[in-house]
This record gives C-alpha cells, sequence and structure tokens, in this order.
C-alpha cells in the first residue's frame, strides 16, 4: 500500500523529520525494533542447542521418548509421546487466535469484541503457564517420576534421561539437555507471563473505554505484536526442542 | 509530535464490518492451516520410526513444516504482509543473513568437538 502518496496527513501528527518511516507509527516500529532484537536472542540460544546437540550426537537423548506423561492419566503403563508438548502449542496457537480476533474487533472500533476476545488471551496464555509448570514438575522428577528423590533429578548439573541413562550404558548423557531445556523454555515462559501481564493492563484499558477516547485501538495491536512473537518463538521451540 | 498514539496511520487502519468478515474467514483458515500442520508434526514425531522413513527427510520435513507456520504467523497473524515492503525487508533480512550464518557455523563445530573424535 502506498499510503504516503494517497493519504494527507495532518503535520501534527507526523514523527519529527515531517513523515513517518515505513508508514507505520512510532509505536508499532519500536515494538518491531524489541521483537529483531528478542528474536535474535532466541535465535542464538537456539543456536547454541543445536550446537550441543550437535556436539552430543551420540548420546543426546531423544525427546519424544522423555516428554511421555499426561495429567490425570498416570501409571506405569501411560505412555503419551508428544501429546503434552502438542497439547500446549494449541494452547498457544489459540491464544494467538483470539488475540488476532481482538486486533480485527478493534479495527472495527468494537469495543465488545476486543474485550471478550483478550479475556480469552489472557485465559489462554495463563493455561499455558500452568501447563508449563506442570511439564517442570514433571521433568524435573527424573525418569522414576519421584520428584521427591532428589538424587536422580533432572537439574542444571545431572539429567539421568536419554539413551545414556542405566548402569552398564557406554555413554552419559549430558547434563546440557536439562540445561537447556530450563533455559529455553524457562526465558520463554518468562516472556508469557510478560505476555499475559501487558495483555491484562490493555484489557482493563479496554474495560475502562481508554482507547475508545484516542479513536483507535492500536495498542492491542502493539501488544497483539508482542504476543504473536511468544506463539513465533514456541513453533520453533517445539522443533527444535521436543522433535528434532 | 507530543504524542504518538493520534498518529493518522493507527487512525486509517480501522475497516469495515464487510472487510472484517473476510479478514476473519483469512484467520480461520490460518488457524486451521496451523493446527493441522502442528497435528502431522505430532504424528510424524510419534510414528516416523514406525513408518520405516529415513531421519533426516523427517528432520528436514519438520523444519520445513516449522517455518510454514513461523510464516503464516508472522506475515498473517502479525500482519507484516500488510506493511511496506522496505518494512518487510528490514525485519526478515537480519535473520536470513545473520542466524544462517550463525547456524552454519555452530553446526560446524558442533560436528568438529564430538566428544568420541575427541578422545
Amino acid at each position: 500500500m502506498s499510503g504516503e502518496v494517497t493519504k494527507v496527513f495532518d503535520q501534527k501528527t507526523l514523527w519529527e523529520g515531517g513523515r513517518s518511516p515505513f508508514s507505520v507509527s512510532y509505536g508499532k516500529m519500536m515494538m518491531w525494533f524489541f521483537l529483531i532484537s528478542d528474536a535474535l536472542t532466541f535465535g542464538s540460544l537456539l543456536g547454541a542447542l543445536g550446537f550441543m546437540r550437535h556436539k552430543y550426537i551420540d548420546s543426546w537423548p531423544i525427546s519424544e521418548a522423555i516428554f511421555t506423561h499426561m495429567p490425570l492419566l498416570h501409571g506405569p503403563d501411560a505412555h503419551y509421546p508428544l501429546l503434552y508438548v502438542a497439547l500446549m502449542t494449541f494452547i498457544l496457537i489459540v491464544s494467538s487466535v483470539t488475540m488476532v480476533l481482538a486486533v480485527e474487533a478493534g479495527h472495527r472500533m468494537d469495543r465488545n469484541g476486543v474485550t471478550k476476545w483478550l479475556f480469552w488471551t489472557v485465559i489462554g496464555g495463563l493455561i499455558f503457564v500452568g501447563s508449563q509448570a506442570w511439564e517442570w514438575s514433571t521433568f524435573i522428577a527424573g525418569p522414576d517420576g519421584d520428584i521427591s528423590t532428589w538424587a536422580d533429578n533432572a537439574t542444571l548439573t545431572q539429567n539421568f534421561y536419554g539413551r545414556g541413562f542405566g548402569p552398564d550404558s557406554p555413554i552419559a548423557a549430558p547434563a546440557q539437555y536439562s540445561q537447556f531445556f530450563f533455559f529455553v523454555t524457562g526465558f520463554h515462559g518468562t516472556h508469557v507471563v510478560s505476555g499475559v501481564i501487558l495483555n491484562f493492563i490493555i484489557l482493563l484499558n479496554v474495560l475502562k473505554g481508554k482507547y475508545e477516547g484516542v479513536g483507535h485501538y492500536e495498542m492491542v495491536e502493539k501488544v497483539g505484536l508482542y504476543w504473536h512473537f511468544i506463539d513465533l518463538v514456541w513453533v520453533f521451540v517445539f522443533t527444535f526442542y521436543y522433535l528434532v | 509530535m507530543k504524542r504518538d498514539d493520534i498518529i493518522e496511520y493507527s487512525l486509517g487502519a480501522g475497516h469495515s464490518e464487510e472487510e472484517g468478515k473476510i479478514i476473519r474467514k483469512k484467520i480461520w483458515f490460518v488457524t486451521a492451516l496451523l493446527s493441522i500442520v502442528t497435528l502431522v508434526e505430532v504424528l510424524l514425531g510419534v510414528f516416523w520410526s514406525s513408518m520405516g522413513l529415513e531421519w533426516t527427510v523427517v528432520k528436514f520435513a519438520f523444519i520445513v513444516m516449522t517455518m510454514v507456520k513461523a510464516g503464516y504467523i508472522v506475515m498473517v497473524f502479525m500482519h507484516l504482509g500488510d506493511e511496506r515492503k522496505l518494512m518487510k525487508y528490514f525485519i526478515l533480512m537480519p535473520y536470513a543473513i545473520f542466524i544462517l550464518y550463525l547456524l552454519f557455523l555452530l553446526f560446524f563445530e558442533g560436528n568438529a568437538l564430538v566428544p568420541d573424535l575427541l578422545t
């Protein structure tokens, strides 16, 4: 869209240089700048994960053999590979969809629609964080599934998962496996928590009618960018930690 | 410029009820697509060895599917597809140049550092 040519803008609303670069508002552009740098951080983390995976090519645990638990379906024979992570991925995708619907409703100045969809986005985010808490406790519990036995739990310094597990196994599984699990999913979880807080603040503002007064719902679009970014990162974490 | 929240670009971003219907249709289409691709990924992740597939093929299938998902999220959900071409490139180019090169170096070095080869 050639917005600059076809639209005439009030001089007061343009940036100091007399025009708005890339035809986007200042706030949205800065959100993109932040996301670019944040994406490079996540890219470096996942790159480091790839480095370790290639270094320990013989002994790196197979993720789909580890994340086989489901809540309420515990038992010695319970074996549901990847199902729980898939559920978490689906929850995050759905909350991303409700967010994009909130943005769309904002473009129509539909306050009730924004409230409804933003509310479900916050709920989806909370469910995801809760799921991650359960996943962490299950992961920390180690292969025996008992979190109170600290000697065989997965921590930053030890990892009993993987091909190398067992007294007569010649290859020891690297501790980096659990380190990367905690760091990558933890860093992502921190983003989800801050995203939920941001969404909640914006939801309160919508309820107060702040954006009706401003005349547009661009703030929803800006936090929406951040929320979609969280979903985007999870897509990569899901592939490169759990699948590949 | 005192405040950025009154910039006309934001006011101009609105659309009508009819346009909204088309946009929502697209959103639901992308939702279905993302769900299906995730489902395929999970099924492939669970059953690839019993289906007798080669791991390298499965791995690249995963990466391609991830890129498809990422593309739809960035272009449709984050509306980058609706932004100006220059904006699109300045956001996407750093990854094409920097991350791919970094990954190449890291994997190459990682392969060279396999513990069994060092001892």
